[in-house]
């Protein structure tokens, strides 16, 4: 796989996972979207950490911030913090089987969505309902499904 | 080392943006490159709409027609009269010598099918800044006020809808004048009056119109209907809500409007009158 191929498709991954993340779903399944953004960039870095590190969480952070509306900086924030974590412990984590990464998988996006939380009330006490955490449990239970999506497109 | 600076970075950005607006234009900038993802998850759902235009029959068309022309042919009757009263009005202003506001512009904008963040009360259009777009412009749609612009980008703007938590709109009973504040409720269709004294001359079905106040709705829009709540002798331990008269969660057409801040003229030929004063 040469350089630039890859580059290509990396890009393309994260640039999917940003169009599922504002996909038009039902009220009752949007609550459960999880953050794609955040579970591919886990999967890129755990795969190629040598390319993959904290300046693309941070560059498609900010592309996510403006995606989505939130303050300059919330996503970025948070992205690099957990790709930071996903870098140093990438090779205990490459030898965990699929349950305990599932679990390495779920502190990071709960990290990641309390420093939401964090800038969320910042910027205004909001009335943040208990719905708020579910992307939490519904992005934990996708990991397995996008690890091996997110392989074959690596090998395809 | 390089998390330092990505941290340290964002930091500067939260804070950057959060104090001030001189961010806006790096957000344009970028906007332009998020605008055409959700212009592109948009696209399914705008296509079945174009489908489904091109592939109505002729017999739905034609009952449809026969439909809109009728209600315009009522619209036109009450506008008629609308007309003379308004003018009646003017003058009775004019005989009072106060300044009246009037004249609106408003342009149609359509909802892009995407989903933000589930728990705010957001909708994303595709009309932005290029169209002269810009912050805290009024929202409506055929049946009441909507929201209002929370951040306009060059090709697509966001709406804060009056049921989102953050959101207050300055609002009046239209049956008696009373005065108001409705607050968003964070609940789809439903919005709280939070702000009423115990004696408050409120019922059931009351409507709810823009009072104008705070400038930035104009005045005399519907925006909701006082819902029923249980009559005790004291009402302020009672819950009062009201459901917007706008349908949020159906319409993908909406009205941006642009109000015309300067009085209109109050002379009027007929009645000599000394010029208004502002």
């Amino acid at each position: 796989m040469n350089n630039q191929h890859s580059v290509l498709r990396i890009f393309i991954t994260l640039i999917f996972a940003m169009c599922l993340r504002i996909l038009p779903l039902p009220e009752s399944l949007a609550v459960f979207n999880p953050d794609w953004v955040l579970l591919v960039l886990i999967y890129w870095s755990l795969a190629i950490p040598e390319r993959v590190g904290i300046s693309y969480a941070w560059m498609f952070g900010i592309l996510t911030d403006v995606l989505m509306g939130r303050l300059f900086g919330q996503y970025a924030f948070s992205y690099s913090l957990v790709i930071y974590m996903v870098l140093i412990w990438h090779r205990q984590l490459r030898q965990f089987p699929q349950f305990q990464q599932s679990v390495f998988v779920f502190a990071c996006l709960l990290i990641s969505q309390l420093l939401l939380f964090w800038f969320e009330n910042l910027k205004a006490p909001a009335q943040l309902h208990g719905t708020f955490w579910l992307p939490v449990l519904s992005g934990t239970f996708c990991w397995t499904l996008v690890y091996h999506i997110m392989r074959f497109v690596r090998r395809f | 080392m390089r998390l330092l600076i990505a941290i340290l970075a964002s930091v500067t950005l939260l804070i950057t943006e959060y104090r001030s607006e001189r961010l806006l234009p790096v957000r344009a900038t970028l906007s332009v490159l998020t605008d055409s993802l959700k212009y592109a998850v948009d696209l399914p759902a705008s296509l079945f709409e174009k489908l489904s235009d091109t592939l109505t029959s002729y017999e739905t068309l034609k009952t449809e027609n026969n439909k809109l022309r009728q209600e315009q042919l009522v619209n036109q009757t009450q506008l008629l009269k609308f007309e003379a009263l308004e003018k009646e009005n003017i003058r009775l202003r004019a005989l009072m010598e106060n300044s009246f506001k009037l004249g609106e512009q408003v342009l149609i904008a359509e909802l892009l099918s995407i989903n933000l963040a589930p728990y705010e009360h957001k909708m994303v259009v595709n009309k932005g800044t290029r169209f002269g777009v810009h912050q805290q412009q009024p929202v409506l749609d055929s049946n009441g006020v909507v929201g209002q612009v929370f951040r306009a980008l060059p090709f697509t703007s966001e709406i804060m809808l009056i049921t989102d938590p953050n959101h207050a709109i300055p609002v009046q009973v239209n049956r008696n004048g009373l005065l108001t504040i409705a607050v968003g409720s964070g609940v789809a269709n439903q919005l709280n009056l939070p702000y009423l004294p115990n004696n408050a001359d409120i019922q059931a079905g009351d409507l709810l119109i823009t009072s104008g106040l705070g400038g930035t709705f104009p005045a005399g829009y519907p925006v909701a209907v006082v819902d029923d709540f249980p009559q005790t002798s004291n009402k302020s331990i009672t819950h009062i809500t009201a459901t917007p008269k706008a349908h949020l969660d159906r319409n993908r057409e909406l009205l941006i409007v642009w109000t015309n801040n300067a009085p209109i003229q109050l002379s009027t030929p007929a009645i000599k009158t000394p010029e208004p004063h502002e």
